[in-house]
């Protein structure tokens, strides 16, 4: 033991014993510099993931508006109720009264709690009422919660339902404009970061990761107390005649906007539940008509352009029907001897329009059709716009020609058929069809302006004492238009009794302001045709719309005159005086 | 005191006042930012409340409405051509 006890050394213990501790603390120190200068991103982020969250900032879509501002489709704040399953399902007691709360059957919402009984999220009711949504939060459950989002509201419904579309419940657009613009006003949700605790509730923001941006507003150029008046408009005709289907479109001439589009039947855009794409088709842009013989008008463009026709030019149209080489007998609805090319027009002779057709050559009157933007599409950019049908001019026969000369063999959407109109009263100018105010849209000369001219002084006529549309008159203000009346074609052959009742019409005529299409489907009884059934509504829909627009009266001769024939009246009829007459002329019949 | 071990000292000194306003920074930036979340939330609650009341606006101010309203509750009418005087210059 000597041996030992000599070798024991103190010193050399004491040495031993801190190298090996003063090893630890090395090692200890290392891997502390390690984790904090070497590598200290992966205890970080899973210190942050224990309580940094980042969450979502919501955004609002634009709000679309009309031409003055007032708000069509607006997203308003509700609120979501969700559930974490996994957290509710350990108080199974409590379901009951959350189903109460929440107005659910009981046995329906804890079936779809179990269903999903692994997952941490469901919802349970969406779009609720914030202060009620705020009730069920505020019971206290643990494990559900609530989350903002928006809902879409259309304060004027069934009016504007076409043109607006509807958005889908995570606010993204489904049909018509919400869908067209959908990217514009659709904002971007930001991104925060916040501090939460344990059991989820926001201790503190910590840093803006990314701004939310709001969606963009979008000013559309429809004026909503016309859409409105065009509505009404629409809907009473429809009742008063039977009718099974309409649609109105009313242009800004001198810039191809879209005053009013309105479509009848039709459906209420803030609960659409029953209501069928029957009602819910923008048929003023998606669906197409045999335009009848509003097309006349576009005949006789092409037959001036040729030079060898003036408004003067005589044009015998007895007897009253004209059989052609395939067989086919184009007929009039009654003998109207010979006419002038305007009186072709007044009268609406379609065997006067055949021989017309019958001096162009295909290329030319199909050339016409086509610059005045028929078989295109408008360039409204509308979901599911219809370019219409408009065959090739190789491809016409003889009996073709001359039915297309008068809008058979055609098929043009309403929207189509207001732009052509637009462009005549427009010096000619073409424009691009737009729903956005100021948009400026595009536009090309399609003929000379003096024959845009001579057809509006033609057209004028067709409102005249003489014309198929004494009915469109406005008291005061010169009328530009024309009417027409096709037979519907149902299953390979015109049907009997069915009809499309069509009136075109510019206003004022001497610097027009308005264009506007009236399409009428299937009106019953006796009076279907375009001046009796579609020139009313046209006179009545402009007469409110220049009052509203404040367009000065290019006529107010004709005012003078009835106010002094209804102080005669007045005067000769002793009091009771008798009532004064109507400014609108009585019509006859009417027809095509 | 050497000018080397005046300098250590200086950067010591200015690197633990720089730690410490870097916290202070921090802390600022934090406080800016709750005031800064709050304005916007304040924001877009007013926003929201906006849109709250157009629609309710717009709603009351229906055309259908208006025109029933005008129509049976205080007897307006549209002007028949009867009623309409055009003053000769």
């Amino acid at each position: 033991m000597k041996v030992q006890r000599s070798s024991y050394s103190l010193r050399k213990r004491l040495l031993a014993i801190s190298v090996v501790l003063g090893a630890f603390g090395l090692v200890l120190v290392a891997r502390a510099a390690h984790l904090q200068l070497i590598s200290p991103d992966f205890y970080q982020e899973q210190g942050d993931a224990r309580f940094l969250r980042e969450v979502p900032i919501a955004t609002s879509r634009g709000t679309i508006t009309d031409r003055n501002g007032e708000p069509l489709a607006i997203s308003s704040p509700v609120e979501s109720v969700w559930a974490n399953p996994k957290e509710l399902l350990q108080h199974a007691n409590r379901i009951p009264a959350l189903a109460e709360a929440l107005g659910i059957p009981n046995d329906v919402l804890a079936q779809r709690i179990s269903q999903r009984a692994d997952k941490e999220f469901v919802y349970l009711r969406r779009h609720m009422n914030p202060d009620i949504a705020q009730a069920v939060v505020d019971m206290g459950i643990p494990g559900v919660y609530s989350q903002r989002e928006f809902r879409r509201f259309y304060p004027h419904g069934e009016v504007m339902a076409h043109v607006l579309g509807f958005t889908n419940i995570d606010d993204r657009g489904q049909e018509g404009l919400e869908l067209a613009f959908d990217d514009w006003l659709t904002g971007k949700p930001g991104a925060q970061q916040i501090i939460r605790d344990r059991r989820g509730r926001t201790v503190e923001n910590v840093d803006l990761i990314r701004a939310a941006e709001p969606g963009h507003d979008l000013m559309l150029s429809i004026d909503r107390r016309i859409q409105y008046l065009a509505y009404r408009e629409l809907k009473t005709a429809l009742i008063e005649h039977g009718a099974s289907s309409g649609s109105i479109v009313v242009l800004d001439v001198p810039t191809g906007e879209i005053l009013a589009m309105v479509n009848q039947p039709s459906y209420n855009p803030n609960s659409r539940e029953g209501s069928g794409p029957e009602a819910q088709r923008n048929r003023a842009v998606t669906d197409v008509v045999e335009p009848g013989s509003v097309m006349k008008t576009l005949t006789l463009a092409a037959a001036l352009e040729s030079g060898k026709f003036t408004p003067e030019t005589p044009i015998p149209t007895a007897p009253g029907y004209m059989p052609l080489p395939g067989g086919y007998t184009v007929k009039d609805f009654r003998n109207y001897g010979t006419l002038t090319m305007t009186g072709v027009l007044t009268k609406s002779s379609n065997v006067g329009a055949t021989k017309i057709a019958n001096e162009l050559t295909n290329e030319h009157q199909y050339d016409m059709y086509q610059r005045f933007g028929l078989g295109h599409a408008s360039g409204s950019g509308f979901p599911g716009e219809s370019a219409g049908v408009l065959r090739a001019p190789n491809l016409w026969g003889p009996t073709e020609k001359a039915t297309i000369s008068y809008g058979y063999g055609l098929s043009v959407t309403p929207l189509q058929l207001a732009r052509a109109y637009a462009a005549l009263g427009n010096q000619g100018r073409l424009h691009e069809a737009t729903f956005v105010k100021g948009a400026d849209s595009a536009s090309v000369q399609v003929i000379d302006p003096a024959i845009a001219t001579q057809l509006m002084t033609m057209m004028e006529t067709v409102t005249g004492p003489e014309g198929t549309a004494r009915r469109a008159a406005v008291m005061g203000y010169r009328v530009a238009g024309k009417t027409g009346t096709s037979r519907k074609a149902s299953g390979g052959g015109y049907a009997a009794k069915r009809y499309a009742a069509v009136f075109v019409g510019l206003v004022p005529a001497s610097k027009p302001k308005f264009a506007m299409a009236v399409v009428i489907h299937d009106p019953q009884g006796l009076e279907y045709g375009g001046g009796a059934v579609s020139a009313p509504i046209f006179h009545h829909v402009m007469d409110g719309a220049l009052r509203l627009m404040d367009v000065p009266p290019d006529n107010i001769e004709q005012w003078f005159a009835a106010q002094a024939k209804k102080n005669a009246a007045s005067v000769a009829a002793a009091p009771p005086a008798a009532p004064a007459a109507p400014a609108v002329p009585v019509p006859v019949e009417s027809m095509q | 005191m050497s000018m080397r071990d005046f300098l250590f000292a200086l950067l010591v000194a200015a690197v633990l006042s720089s730690a410490i306003a870097v916290v202070h920074a921090r802390h600022l930036h934090r406080q800016a930012y709750i005031a800064l979340s709050g304005l916007q939330r304040d924001r877009d609650e007013l926003n929201i409340e906006f849109g709250r009341l157009q629609l309710e606006q717009a709603t009351w101010a229906e055309a259908n409405r208006i025109e029933q309203v005008a129509g049976t509750r205080i007897g307006m009418k549209y002007p028949t051509d009867d009623d309409i005087v055009v003053l000769q210059p």
